[in-house]
């Protein structure tokens, strides 16, 4: 199994480190990959017995959202194939990338969970990932000199940095009256089961719609409630639009599903099954549902445990951590958060785009981008940056704008930065948080992101840091997205003259 | 999401039924930022509606305070309103500032939606309007 050593023994006994990762699904994984590679004296342990975190058990219905597209205008194993793929994690090493695209049976252009499972347990393998399995993590405490204490199952490990890589996978439930006595999403079971039945689901985001479309085939019927209308208009052009479309179309066409707009007072069991009180908010008026099962598809929290006492600020009505551009805690420094959590992040919000750091193709970017910061600031390696002459600067971020999987995925989160000032003339600066570059002093320099526009448009979007001053400047669209043209290589080369 | 407890008290909100305030509260954000912590910048982003519930927030032209936000009072509507960036940056004055936040693409939906809530923020901006005219005469 990855993480054990040949000789059977466990890696990393409690001890010193100067950092420790937390969870070994994609997020603790990627972030314990890329630390490792940089050279940081990082222990990874986790509670599972093995690699995949949430997707060795969800999503319920085995189907995940987001595509990787085993053949795709680039070759698996190169950078640029990695915009096809959503789901593999990322390596300097071509054998280690494009892991899930080789697990694929091609039924679909989206992967089943276990074949993410597989994928992501051939990249602890071969990486290796070398992970301490069945160490729990218990609590944690400041020590005197700043460090962080956590102690686990196996004992006590102290780090100047903590990676909290824990998923956003704690069932978590609306504060209506009698909901915690409903079964939540984790707990649905087999569709087979609810054969004949009325089946409400409380929630009406993916989860909830998870559930509907696996029951279509099941259920007698299907009532879905929660507050807040699904706008499909946006839905449309989202990966969750799947799950939505044909329970949607149902209602619509009065085929037995009921998707309701309406506030849940309360959750009452009876002895048939369970009833709801219910308020319109679209059209006003109560409602009195009965049905044979109740699932409470209201979403899910970080496991936090005892992090909030440690000065960790939570949003989200505390599901989540509050987060810097960085993604260490709001309150508690040297914590840090890597995975599906790093979308409690939002950015620079200049256009409508907020990145995509809830899924793997977007926060397994935000891991290297981490694990370099802490390699700076740990004492491990800073990857060396090669130098640019003065010609090479449009062309290699325009060239960035067009091709960077990095940039593609987290769209107006994540910029390729080129230090303008110094000895030796330019140099690349490395990927980093948008938000730092435009808001943390520096050197003269020059970063490019691409944007989305709130009307679906895209274009790269470019900061420019001069004397301590950051002004940004959009260049235009382009039909089949190519930035690297003539026409952006002038307005670039203008804008930096 | 947020929860509804922390709307109902906000003036902002105040003619909403519960049914409609549990809803809002699905569409609002909760985000906290540190003191000094930029939210809008000036010439350059934020493209979001911001409702302040606790903390309080400077608005700076050039990095002069021009003025004072404090919990109940919103901000980043008028560069969703005309489509432009912010005229001033909005800057976290105290040790933490706690918003509900509604990305800007959401905005005019939420005001056509619940036309007390556009009653109300038409308000704000006649009485900050009233005032500026008042500072400028």
């Amino acid at each position: 199994m990855a993480g054990l050593a040949g000789n059977g023994e466990r890696p990393f006994p409690p001890g010193d480190y100067d950092a420790v990762v937390v969870g070994s699904g994609p997020g603790g994984l990627q972030t314990a990959y890329f630390l490792e590679r940089l050279g940081v004296r990082a222990a990874c342990v986790s509670r599972d017995d093995g690699p995949g975190g949430m997707f060795r058990a969800l999503p319920i219905f085995q189907r995940l959202l987001s595509w990787t597209k085993p053949d795709a205008p680039a070759e698996r194993g190169t950078r640029e194939y990695e915009w096809y793929d959503h789901n593999s994690l990322v390596a300097a090493e071509p054998s280690h990338a494009a892991l899930v695209a080789a697990e694929m049976d091609r039924a679909y252009a989206v992967p089943s969970r276990p074949e993410m499972e597989r994928g992501l347990a051939a990249f602890a393998e071969r990486a290796p990932v070398r992970v301490r399995y069945g160490c729990t993590w218990e609590s944690t405490r400041r020590l005197d000199d700043g460090r962080l204490a956590l102690a686990t199952s196996d004992g006590e490990y102290r780090c100047r940095a903590a990676v909290f890589a824990l998923g956003v996978t704690e069932p978590w439930r609306s504060p209506i009256p009698g909901i915690e006595h409903a079964p939540h999403y984790v707990e649905t079971r087999p569709p087979r089961e609810y054969a004949g039945a009325t089946v409400l689901v409380v929630g009406k985001r993916n989860s909830g719609f998870e559930i509907a479309d696996g029951l279509l085939p099941w259920a007698r019927r299907v009532l879905l409630v929660s507050p807040r209308p699904v706008d499909t208009s946006v839905l449309a052009l989202t990966s969750v639009r799947v799950r939505y479309m044909q329970p949607l179309e149902d209602s619509a066409a009065g085929g037995g599903t009921v998707v309701l707009d309406a506030a849940v007072d309360r959750v009452e069991r009876t002895a048939e099954g369970w009833r709801v009180h219910a308020r319109g908010t679209t059209h006003p008026g109560d409602h009195l549902l009965e049905a044979d099962h109740a699932i409470a598809a209201t979403g899910f929290a970080a496991p936090l445990r005892d992090l909030p006492g440690l000065g960790v600020a939570t949003v989200a009505q505390g599901r989540m951590p509050a987060l810097t551009p960085y993604w260490e805690s709001i309150g508690a420094p040297g914590v840090f958060f890597a995975g599906n959590v790093t979308q409690a992040a939002t950015g620079l919000r200049r256009h409508a785009n907020v990145g995509s750091s809830a899924a793997v193709h977007g926060f397994r970017y935000n891991a290297r981008v981490l694990a370099e910061r802490l390699a700076a600031t740990l004492g491990g390696t800073v990857p060396e940056r090669r130098r640019l002459a003065a010609d090479e600067v449009v062309p290699f971020l325009l060239g960035e704008a067009t091709r960077a999987p990095e940039l593609w995925a987290q769209k107006g989160y994540l910029a390729r930065v080129v230090l303008l000032a110094g000895d030796g003339g330019p140099r690349d600066g490395g990927v980093v948080p948008l938000a730092h570059f435009v808001d943390e002093p520096g050197p003269d320099a020059v970063a490019v992101a691409v944007e989305l526009s709130g009307g679906g448009e895209i274009f790269p979007g470019v900061y420019l840091r001069r004397g301590g001053r950051v002004d940004a400047h959009d260049l235009p669209g382009d039909a089949l997205n190519r930035f690297d043209g003539d026409e952006h290589r002038r307005a670039l080369a203008a804008l930096l003259a | 999401m947020i929860d509804a407890e922390s709307l109902a008290p906000l003036a902002l909100f105040a003619d909403l039924e519960p049914p409609q305030l549990h809803e809002l509260a699905m569409t609002l954000d909760e985000e906290r930022y540190p003191r000094d912590a930029r939210i809008l910048r000036q010439g350059m982003s934020g493209n979001a509606f911001h409702v302040i519930l606790s903390g309080e927030a400077s608005v700076r032209i050039d990095g002069s305070e021009r003025a004072r936000l404090v919990p109940g009072e919103f901000f980043g509507e008028v560069s969703i309103l005309l489509g432009e960036p912010p005229t001033a940056d909005v800057v976290a004055a105290t040790e933490e500032l706690r918003c509900a936040v509604l990305a800007g693409a959401d905005f005019r939906a939420l005001l056509l939606r619940h036309p007390s809530v556009l009653y109300r923020v038409l308000q704000t901006e006649a009485r900050r309007l009233r005032n500026a005219n008042r500072w400028q005469g």
